[in-house]
């Protein structure tokens, strides 16, 4: 061990996984995992994750930095309030997923009282109010305060629309007891976006009430600070990446694909407009930095509706395996959903599903391009972010760093010459995030960014079907 | 009488060409000498779906809608955009049409008398003058420019 080192704690939902990361190296000098706690006492998972650690390297360093994450206990869960479907509430959608939560809820125009009273009883982690461009539409937000405190909610508001009455709305949710603050509007303008704010706000409410309400900060004494939700250090460590810093180069635009036992998650950093002048944007331009969650794209809990969405018959045509076979495989997967792969045929169809998976989850995620006939002849639209010219993909998952195939997985995101309206990245370069390292890169980002990129740079490896060095049994979210 | 740019920075009025109009000249300078004049303007452009003047007329909370349509299409464009307010929840927006709002030459009283019919409050023929519009528009929306323009 050359110097100051780190230690890095993901607070999961089935396992607390900690790596210990040497700072002036930027290489990982071992991990650890134990079960996740955090139902009963988080520390006793803690416990077990360090004596793990421990064994690996002999004894523990006196870390400079102990930093965690968590999406434990369901991760953040969040709904989202706007009025107009494709506007504030695609904003505040758009925010709340950039933030690392797992959206349970997303409501636009009025909500009845039926819909308030089935929102305190989901009993959300977080909920973002938004309704109304600033100086623009007051009632729809102020009416949706008042049902939300006649029903009883219980969890902090983010109040995210129009500032003119945006103060107004917190105080009418601050007299039924709701801890309401008030954060910039998501649109402040008719279709501009401005989702920081609202991120910075959810991001502080995670910090000062939600790592409580988890029970986490009953093992505060053992780390330093549990900065942000699992996906958000995700993000953080590919926005990092991206932008680079005086020592380090950034890398550009580029994706992120995760492919998890329950979800696939697509994040891009990249600004994604039009790349030819002549195409005309259109619709609610999106966040620089976005987050899609695919829950129906799950290499495990969900692996049935993969092969669904793709199609029966497209799937067996692609795949190479009979109907049968496929209903076989999937059976065992629901059987054992912690099952992995025993043998080639199992591996080959794993690798079918998260091919399915990725594909579809990348086409959601990036923009497309629609021709309209006008009369004169054909206009080009674009509707989200043209993805073509991103530079860089990363795949991370226990599919892509445990299987042999992330090569072929990894392609599955890339522009579809019989699919050319879908703004799919061209011609990227294909890297595979072994050793799940962006979420780690996303927790030193503030801390140490230095030491962060030169991690990143170390174990982000360009050839997907050479480097297999996965330190753990699974990645975080698979 | 004339508003005042104070009274008019109250008011929102959201413009843009309606369908697969491009001809986006005319709209363009439409919504600038309005904003010169004081009011609000939330400029969609051109190439622009009925349904999304009447969205961002809710989140703006907008006092009047301003259609543009050159190419000879807006009776079919226009169809049923009163009906759609209404059904937004935007019965009381003022709304206007202007442009070359038929094929060839008709006459206007003709096609003035079925834009009103669909719901318009008032229809612009071709060469309109943008001095004439804001006084129009000044008549029309003096009574929410002084208090709450909801
Ligand atoms: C330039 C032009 C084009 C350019 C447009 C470039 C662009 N992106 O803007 C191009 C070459 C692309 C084009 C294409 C076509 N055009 Co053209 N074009 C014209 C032209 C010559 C000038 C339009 C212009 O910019 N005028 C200048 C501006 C300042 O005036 P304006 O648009 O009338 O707007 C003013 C007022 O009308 C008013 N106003 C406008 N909107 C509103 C709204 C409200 C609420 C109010 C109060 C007032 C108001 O205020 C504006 C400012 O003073 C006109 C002929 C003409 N001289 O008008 C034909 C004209 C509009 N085009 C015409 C046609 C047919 C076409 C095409 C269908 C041709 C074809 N067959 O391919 C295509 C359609 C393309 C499409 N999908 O939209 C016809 C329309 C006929 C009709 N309505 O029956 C016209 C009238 C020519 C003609 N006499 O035949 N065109």
């Amino acid at each position: 061990m050359s110097g100051e080192s780190a230690l890095l704690i993901d607070f999961g939902s089935t396992y607390t996984k900690l790596r210990a990361i040497d700072l002036d190296a930027g290489t990982i000098l071992g991990a650890g995992q134990g079960p996740s706690t955090v139902t009963s006492d988080i520390n006793v998972g803690l416990d077990a994750a360090l004596g793990d650690l421990e064994t690996a390297l002999g004894s523990l360093p006196d870390f400079r930095h102990r930093l965690a994450s968590s999406s434990a206990a369901g991760g953040l869960a969040m709904v989202t309030v706007g009025l107009v479907k494709e506007l504030t509430a695609e904003a505040a959608r758009l925010a709340a997923l950039g933030a690392g939560a797992k959206l349970i809820g997303a409501h636009a125009y009025k909500l009845t009282d039926k819909d308030a009273a089935g929102i305190a009883a989901q009993k959300p982690d977080i909920l973002l109010l938004a309704g109304g461009t600033d100086g623009g539409n007051e009632e729809t937000i102020r009416w949706n305060a008042e049902k939300l405190a006649a029903a009883g909610l219980a969890c902090p508001v983010i109040v995210a629309g129009n500032r003119v009455c945006a103060d107004d709305v917190a105080e009418t949710l601050q007299g039924a007891g709701i801890d309401a603050r008030v954060a910039g509007n998501v649109m402040p303008e008719f279709n501009v976006l401005d989702v920081e704010p609202a991120r910075a706000a959810i991001r502080d409410v995670f910090i000062e009430r939600i790592v409580h309400a988890k029970g986490i900060d009953r093992a505060e004494a053992r780390f330093d600070a549990v900065l942000m939700p699992t996906p958000a250090a995700v993000m953080e460590g590919a926005r990092l990446l991206a932008a680079g810093n005086d020592a380090f180069p950034g890398w550009g635009d580029l994706l992120v694909v995760d492919v998890g036992g329950a979800t696939t998650d697509v994040h891009s950093i990249a600004e994604g407009a039009p790349v030819s002048g002549s195409v005309i944007q259109y619709g609610l331009p999106e966040p620089y930095a976005k987050r899609t969650v695919e829950g129906d794209l799950g290499m495990r809990h969900n692996a049935r509706t993969i092969v669904a969405t793709a199609g029966e018959d497209a799937f067996v045509r692609e795949s190479g395996f009979s109907a049968d076979r496929i209903d076989a495989f999937l059976a065992a997967i629901e059987a054992d959903p912690e099952r992995l792969p025993e043998n080639d045929d199992e591996r080959d169809f794993d690798a079918a599903l998260a091919r399915s998976a990725v594909a579809r989850a990348v086409k959601r995620h990036a923009g497309r391009i629609e021709i309209k006939q006008s009369v004169t002849g054909p206009v080009t639209v674009q509707y989200g972010k043209d993805l073509t010219a991103v530079g860089t993909v990363i795949g991370t998952g226990g599919v892509l760093v445990h299987g042999d195939q992330a090569d072929d997985i990894l392609h599955a995101a890339l522009f579809d010459e019989e699919d050319a309206q879908s703004l799919r990245p061209k011609k990227p370069k294909l890297m595979i995030d072994n050793a799940y390292s962006l979420y780690a890169v996303g927790l030193l980002a503030d801390a140490a960014p230095d030491a962060a990129l030169r991690f990143a740079h170390n174990n982000i490896a360009g050839n997907p079907a050479s480097g297999k060095e996965g330190i753990h049994g699974r990645s975080p979210a698979a | 009488m004339s508003l005042t740019p104070e009274q008019r920075g109250k008011l929102t009025l959201v413009t843009g060409v309606i369908g697969a109009d491009t001809h986006i000249v005319g709209n363009r300078i439409l919504s600038m000498a309005l904003e010169k004049e004081g009011y609000k303007v939330v400029a969609l452009g051109a190439l622009t779906p009925a349904e999304d003047f009447i969205k961002a007329a809710i989140e703006t909370a907008a006092d009047a809608i301003l259609v543009s349509s050159l190419y000879g299409q807006g009776e079919l464009d226009c169809r049923g955009f009163r009906d759609m307010c209404i059904e937004a929840g935007l019965e009381d927006i003022t709304l206007y049409v202007g442009g070359n709002l038929v094929v060839g030459k008709q006459s206007w009283n003709d096609v003035e008398a079925r834009y009103r019919e669909m719901g318009f409050n008032r229809a612009f023929p071709p060469g309109t003058r943008t001095p004439d519009v804001v006084d129009m528009l000044d008549q029309d929306l003096k009574g929410r420019a002084g208090g709450a323009a909801a």
